[in-house]
């Protein structure tokens, strides 16, 4: 089947997501590059600079803007492409414009000076009431996205009875079946926010907000992952004419994703005074369990790339490597992504580790730990996976490869350098979320500073590497070369003779039972802090 | 379903380390008593500077020999800003503040917890050798969270 130009509407919709999400990383990459050289200390930052606001700018952008704008946009292409009907169109551009005002609102809040409460929002900090509506209507426009893709797979099931619902339009709607779930614990927290920021009631529960803060922020990075995830296993054996390993195993990891995701949210607060020991280590148990759907990826990753240097008569791990396509920029993104990605697990491992996170917890080795998880494997990928989508979407073919692949190579190296440079200070004690760490000359200070400068120079090709992307990304727009494209296709596995067992191909059951597991996981932990609610803060802004 | 054999092994070594590495955090938890900071005390964080201990906060020599050392945080101190500890004792920090939720944490120790309003958390360490210990908060606080730190003499 050809491109026909009755789906020029859709993919309008998808640059709309995919050219919003390329808006919040440029300038998230702004913000960030000038964070990395003020933390340093080495060079004098002007009166003007307010290192918090900036972080906050940087920290939403990215982990919550960006990925977002990118996932539902990446969700809304595989949905329409695997599933071409007569649409409506409303939906996908209701969705990105409620997502769109809502982040205008808050962002708008945060430059203001008037939100500066970093991307986790922690009471009693108590930020202008209209940046928590702009995050919450930043969340419903995803539901939005999400109910789109869940209709796309109810008409399909309708219109093809007794088929599965193709891999990859599954591995979309199990992303937004997990996403459902956890952000119910975001509006929970608004729930109690908002009301309070606009002074209708006194105080909130502060560690309550906590714990729903941590409901939903765990199974946010789980979103990401889930995102990434939905390309490599997809999108990225088509671009060496490989087959996804197997589609049961595929299917079984987004079940144990939706399913697990969620109740791990409380290794986020393992120091933290209220919370009994036996929900933390219920958390820290649950938070290993989670780790299987990657080693079932892992497997499945690897096991696709031998099945293709097989089929090319090579043998061993030098011949495998040397079989893919490294120089093709959506496979440059990913691969090196997954590359970044074992590093970012096992560090991982650690941080779930129940008290081993006291040798870790609140310092730099968490971010760099989350810039080699979301900003090495998640962002590499889609960013990658942008180099595939935009020149389907336009018609037009990539502009300047050769940077595309460039930007792919330098942001690795920058995110290996940033990302051990902010590992190993981490260990020596250096605090996150610290505008300067030099402590007036204090010992323990002099052994991460000279790190510092490292984590900034990383930080700056990573800076590089953005501004090529957003280069080679307009670039593509405004040009006219045109090009065109086969219709796009999925990988199909290499299994394909097997049937996936019916279990595997449910996706609304496997919602109900992630709820109910993470009713489960959080009524202890929730029961004991309403049992003992104490002290109600009013709300300070202390900046 | 059809699961490859090597995917068995795979998935087999990967569950295996996974249960080890549990079993060896659960070992630490039960036999040593290793467990994450998890005070369930709550105090009225409008009147610390009227409860006692934190009414006067600082050093405190239990008849067993050992150190209790109370701690208020607060945008952007900590009180007390200075402590004197013999070297070798072992102290026992508790921490509570009267604002917005603050860090408590000690570069090169054990001593890595939450201070949230309203509630008193705590956590034990033994200082061996004589130095200099650097307390700083590590959780933002606010526009002076960088200057809320504070320093302990081992003697």
């Amino acid at each position: 089947m050809s491109e026909s130009a009755g789906m020029r509407g859709e993919d309008r919709i998808v640059i709309a997501h995919v050219y919003t999400a390329t808006a919040a990383i440029a300038l998230g990459a702004i913000f960030g590059v000038f964070q990395g050289f003020a933390r340093t200390g080495a060079f004098g930052a002007p009166g003007w600079f307010d290192y918090y606001r900036v972080l906050t700018m940087h920290g939403v952008l990215m982990a919550l803007v960006f990925t977002t704008f990118f996932i539902t946009g990446l969700s809304l292409f595989v949905t329409y492409r695997a599933i071409p009907r007569e649409r409506s169109l409303a939906a996908g551009w209701f969705g990105w414009a409620l997502m769109l005002f809502g982040t205008v609102m808050a962002a708008l809040t945060i430059l203001k000076g008037d939100a500066t409460v970093l991307y986790t929002f922690y009471a009693p900090l108590k930020a202008s009431p209209w940046f928590y509506v702009g995050a919450t209507l930043l969340v419903l426009g995803t539901w939005v996205v999400a109910f789109e893709v869940f209709g796309n797979v109810n008409f399909f099931r309708r219109t093809n009875p007794g088929r599965p619902v193709p891999l990859v339009v599954f591995c979309a709607a199990a992303t937004f079946v997990m996403w459902l779930i956890a952000t119910l614990g975001v509006i929970a927290e608004m729930c109690l926010l908002i009301p309070w920021a606009f002074g209708w009631t006194s105080g909130v529960n502060v560690m309550l907000t906590r714990m729903f803060f941590w409901y939903f922020g765990h199974p946010l990075v789980y979103f990401w992952i889930m995102g990434a995830y939905i390309i490599w296993y997809n999108v990225i054996p088509t671009r060496y004419g490989g087959n996804v390993f197997s589609d049961a195993l595929t299917r079984l990891a987004f079940i144990m994703l939706i399913l697990l995701s969620t109740p791990v949210g409380i290794h986020h607060e393992f120091m933290e005074p209220g919370i009994s020991s036996v929900w933390k280590m219920l958390h820290a148990v649950n938070t290993y369990g989670v780790a299987i759907p990657s080693f079932i990826t892992a497997f499945a990753i690897f096991a696709s790339f031998e099945l293709f240097a097989i089929k090319q008569g090579r043998k061993g791990f030098i011949a495998t490597v040397r079989a893919l396509p490294w120089n093709d920029p959506t496979f440059s993104g990913a691969g090196l992504g997954m590359i970044l990605f074992i590093l970012g697990g096992f560090g991982g491992l650690v941080n779930a580790s129940y008290s081993m996170d006291m040798v870790v917890h609140n310092t730099i080795w968490i971010v760099g730990h989350f810039h080699v998880t979301v900003g090495g494997p998640v962002a590499l990928t889609f960013l990658g996976a942008a180099y595939w989508m935009i020149p389907r979407l336009t018609g037009r073919a990539l502009w300047q490869p050769q940077l595309a692949l460039f930007q792919t190579r330098l942001w690795f190296f920058g995110m290996l350098i940033m990302s051990f440079s902010m590992h190993f200070a981490g260990l020596q004690g250096a605090p996150r979320r610290t505008a300067e760490v030099g402590y007036m000359g204090a010992g323990a200070a002099n052994a991460w500073q000279p790190l510092m400068l490292l984590a900034a120079a990383g930080g700056f090709f990573l800076f590089v590497s953005i501004m090529t992307f957003v280069a080679v990304a307009i670039g593509t727009l405004v040009q006219n070369e045109r090009a065109e494209y086969a219709a796009v296709t999925f990988a199909t596995p290499a299994d394909g003779g097997l049937t996936t067992p019916a279990p595997l191909q449910h996706l609304y059951r496997w919602g109900v039972l992630a709820f109910i597991f993470a009713v489960l996981a959080y009524a202890g932990p929730v029961g004991e802090l309403l049992r003992n609610p104490g002290y109600l803060a009013p709300g300070l802004r202390t900046w | 379903m059809h699961i490859h054999k090597y995917e068995r092994w795979w998935l087999t070594f990967g569950v295996t380390m996974l249960v080890f590495f549990l079993s060896l955090i659960a070992f630490a938890a039960f036999a040593d008593g290793i467990n994450p900071p998890s005070d369930m005390q709550q105090i009225d964080p409008t009147k610390v500077s009227q409860t006692p201990p934190f009414d006067r906060p600082g050093l405190r020599r239990k008849p067993d020999g050992t150190y209790e050392a109370y701690y208020v945080a607060q945008v952007f101190q900590f009180m007390p800003s200075r402590l004197r500890i013999p070297a070798g004792s072992t102290v026992t920090f508790y921490v509570t503040s009267s604002d917005v939720v603050h860090g408590f944490f000690i570069p090169n120790t054990d001593i890595n917890m939450m201070a949230v309003p309203g509630w008193v958390n705590e956590e034990t360490h033994t200082f061996r050798r004589p130095g200099d210990f650097l307390l700083i908060c590590h959780e933002y606080c606010g526009i002076g969270h960088q200057n809320m730190f504070a320093t302990i003499e081992v003697r």
